[in-house]
């Protein structure tokens, strides 16, 4: 019983501590993207290239910028609380729409990225590991360094002049082909090619990472009492490598999957720009850039909600891969 | 700079080197029916109606659905568009225009003399700045009969019959209009025009899909099937787009300077830039003539001097435009060559012109200092300013480069935050609509872009403006505006570089896409493709 009311008091605890950051983090974002020169009005009147005080007075006054600055925060804040992230002033849709048109498409992009960064850093680091000092450690650290060193807009750059341009293999841009009429798995398989170059581009600076984290998290667990007496019970070395050394080795990789996870929303900007991707990524650079103050504080406080809910995600993780953090904790 | 400049310019620009639509073009091959235009746009217009927002973006798809009574050719001549034919009566003041007969709306409605009055006399008032310039002088709209409709001007206007194009005055239905909110209408997500496309699907951030509008009031028009704008944001991938053939049409800004001449190699494109006639954008420096600095003419003319500006238009556009010498494009209506002073690259004067104010270099070798504000619209115009700074240098004049992003370039160009700064602001096609709003002491308005942001007051200049709008006939509007050219060019409110133009290039299957002054603004009724 007490455990059940511990647990209780901790998830509430948790909860009360997201809503004030989500609260700090829209208050202080509200500020910020207020400090920047600029406002939507002045935006849309500049990119038309036609404007008089009229036009500008009237956006003004239906974005109710003529408010005082106090008075929007707290019509802002009551519309947040109430599940609403207010109405965007350049595509006149409201926010939640918008985002939600956009959010499975960075999800499906950076999960499928995330996927594959975690398969091959996996298997990578433990192949480095297990050659530690050979020559295809070398060539996996010194390869890992490249890419983790390379920009990944280049990276994606080159993947479409190699493979879309030359080759001819794979779509230029988008995530579907237009009008295709396709359904189903034939729609899935067109998604595919268009996810490809974006997924597995984004995804390689993430392998160099999870590969060298796994390596020298490895390099260290296998010198350790558990593994020799693993070995010394007669284990076979494929069984000692994954259950012993792999999975006590994962710990760092788990922590720094759940951070990069923060990323999974925002993170992607450059590449789904460079592949015209339709993601949230674009959508709030787009924001910054067009001063839609209320676009880009809906994409904040959504990212931040994934961020802590990725936190919670990571914690139990945690418990499932070290089993002695869940009893100690 | 008024955006719009940049983008509509480059929209406009595109252009048709096969004007073969054109009254007395010579387009011998006929017209084939079908086929899919694949495009781009960019940056992704945030709608579609074009009453509402008239950013570039938003024409350059808007302009295929929503249509203007005239259309007008690479002299700025107007011809029929819903408008079949005009009369302008003796004394400048009554326009009457005669509706083409069959034309209906994308929903089966009928379009009528009405849906031009709520248009042009109810709708567009509200909401839309450039036709506020007509509008402002209207004393009255009204239908005759359901195809005739009258404007009567409270005094003659010659620009008047300029202004009807489809991003000048676009037709809006009545029926769906008339007494609702016009920002909030639940159809301005479901455009309804008059026009040879109608929208079939907008995915945000993917694409935009136009269809053939099957009930098109031209006979046989549109040719094409369909229109598809992709959204790609990344230049480089709009370069290896219109390269390998996965887009059939590159406009406005959606390829990089530096990327012409390599595509100008390529055989299956055709490359043009007209259809830039009505923007024409001029690329200037605001001075900031509150500035003591600048107030005295032999130094603005110093700095005429000091730059190289075809080594601009050569080097850093390409050999795209022209260098600019006085504040009407030569593509603009009453441009007078004869008139203006003229600043060739000459070092030498400029150090003259400033020994002989007594501007002195000081012991660094520097006689004065100025700030430029750059403009943040990519590679050609970042280079501009480091030209400047270098070449400025030369002659002693020491440059602080200052950046900002775009909205940031808005607040303090309109806000008189700046000593210099580059701009560009379009012309559209008179100068009492493009060129006056720069320079009359009436329009310093903190605030408001593309207005007399230098704060350049000048008596005679507010005076010939005046006289030039209401100019009764062709021949006195020239004499004034000449004047205003020869007054302008000597004085130097501004530093005048370049006329820009746009690279426009697609795939020479398609024929007739760009016609006239609108370039890829155009409605496309005439475009198709060659199978």
């Amino acid at each position: 019983m007490t455990g059940v009311l511990a647990r209780v008091a901790f998830v509430s605890r948790r909860l009360v501590k997201a809503i004030v950051v989500i609260f700090a983090i829209i208050v202080l974002n509200f500020f910020l993207v207020r400090m920047t020169p600029g406002d939507p009005a002045l935006v849309i009147a500049g990119e038309a290239g036609a404007a008089d005080q009229k036009f500008m007075d009237d956006l003004r006054h239906e974005f109710g910028l003529d408010q005082p600055l106090w008075k929007q925060l707290a019509v802002y804040l009551g519309h947040v609380a109430q599940g609403d992230l207010g109405f965007s002033y350049r595509q006149r849709l409201p926010v939640t729409q918008l985002i939600a048109d956009r959010l499975p498409q960075t999800l499906l992009l950076t999960g499928t990225a995330m996927a594959i960064a975690l398969a091959l850093g996996i298997a990578f680091g433990t192949m480095a590991a297990m050659y530690a000092g050979r020559m295809a450690d070398t060539m996996i650290t010194v390869l890992a360094l490249l890419v983790f060193a390379t920009p990944s807009f280049w990276l994606g750059l080159m993947a479409i002049l190699l493979f879309s341009v030359k080759l001819d293999w794979l779509p230029l841009f988008g995530m579907a082909t237009v009008d295709s009429g396709l359904h189903g798995l034939a729609l899935a398989a067109d998604i595919g090619r268009h996810l490809i170059l974006p997924a597995v581009t984004l995804g390689l600076f993430f392998v160099a990472i999870y590969a060298r984290l796994t390596r020298a998290a490895m390099l260290e667990v296998r010198e350790l009492d558990f593994v020799r007496t693993a070995r010394a019970k007669g284990l076979g070395e494929r069984r000692v490598v994954v259950r012993h050394i792999l999975r006590n080795a994962l710990l760092p990789v788990v922590s720094y999957a759940g951070l990069q996870a923060g990323y999974l929303v925002g993170g992607a900007v450059l590449i789904e720009t460079v592949f015209a991707w339709p993601g949230i990524g674009r959508l709030a650079y787009e924001a910054v850039v067009g001063r839609d103050y209320t676009v880009l504080l809906g994409v904040l406080i959504i990212t931040s909600i994934m961020v802590i809910a990725f936190n919670a995600l990571t914690d139990i993780v945690y418990v499932l891969v070290d089993p002695r953090i869940g009893s100690t904790g | 700079m008024d955006w719009s400049r940049r983008k509509f310019l480059a929209a406009a620009s595109a252009a048709g080197v096969v004007p073969s639509l054109l009254p007395g073009s010579a387009g011998a091959q006929t017209p084939k029916r079908g086929g899919t235009l694949r495009t781009i746009i960019n940056p992704e217009p945030p709608s579609l109606i074009t009453a509402l927002n008239v950013q570039f973006p938003v024409q350059v798809v808007g302009s295929k659905i929503y249509q203007g009574l005239l259309r007008y050719d690479f002299n700025l001549k107007p011809y029929p568009c819903l408008a079949k034919s005009w009369t302008i009566s003796p004394d400048g003041r009554v326009y009457t225009f005669t509706l083409q007969d069959k034309v209906t709306w994308h929903d089966g409605e009928p379009f009528s003399a009405d849906d031009v009055v709520f248009s042009a006399g109810k709708m567009l008032p509200e909401t839309h700045p450039r036709w506020r310039i007509s509008s402002d002088r209207l004393e009255s709209v009204k239908a005759l009969d359901p195809h005739t409709v009258q404007f009567t001007l409270k005094q003659p206007f010659s620009a008047f019959i300029s202004t009807f194009l489809s991003f000048g005055c676009p037709m809006y239905p009545k029926h769906i209009y008339d007494g609702k909110d016009y920002r909030t209408n639940p159809a301005n997500s479901t455009p309804i025009g008059t026009g040879p496309f109608k929208l079939k699907e907008w995915k945000r951030g993917s694409f935009i899909h136009l269809v053939r509008n099957d009930n098109y009031w031209d006979p046989g028009k549109p040719y094409l099937d369909e229109i598809i704008y992709d959204v790609v944001p990344d230049s480089a991938q709009r370069v290896a787009a219109i390269e390998t053939g996965r887009t059939d049409l590159v406009q406005n800004n959606d390829i990089e300077y530096f990327d012409v001449p390599r595509l100008k190699q390529q055989k299956n494109l055709v490359f043009t830039t007209k259809g830039n006639e009505v923007v024409s954008p001029i690329a200037w420096m605001d001075i900031n003539l509150r500035l003591p600095k600048f107030q005295d003419k032999r130094f603005r003319k110093a700095m005429m001097h000091a730059i190289d500006r075809q080594f601009i238009v050569d080097k850093l556009y390409f050999g795209l435009g022209k260098v600019a010498n006085g504040p009407v494009a030569s593509t603009t209506l009453f441009y007078d060559e004869k008139v203006l002073v003229k600043y060739p690259y000459d070092p030498k004067k400029a150090i003259e012109l400033m020994d002989e104010m007594g501007l002195k270099p000081d012991a660094k070798g520097v006689r004065q200092r100025v700030n430029v504000l750059a403009l943040p619209y990519g590679e050609v115009w970042t280079r501009q300013a480091e030209l400047v700074k270098q070449q400025f240098g030369k002659v002693g004049i020491e440059v602080t480069i200052e950046t900002t992003d775009s909205a940031g370039w808005f607040q303090r160009d309109s806000n008189w935050e700046f000593e210099l700064s580059f701009n560009f602001v379009g012309q559209f096609m008179d100068p009492a609509i493009g060129v006056a709003r720069v320079y009359l002491s009436s329009n310093i308005r903190k605030g408001v872009l593309a207005t007399n942001v230098e704060g350049y007051i000048n008596p005679k200049i507010d005076d010939l403006f005046a006289r030039g709008a209401t100019a009764p006939n062709a021949e006195e509007a020239q004499k004034i505006y000449s004047e205003i050219q020869h007054i302008l060019s000597d004085d130097v409110p501004v530093l005048y570089l370049t006329e820009l133009q746009f690279p426009t290039f697609y795939n020479s299957a398609f024929h007739d896409v760009v016609v006239n002054s609108d370039g890829t603004l155009g409605d496309f009724d005439g475009a198709w493709k060659a199978t």
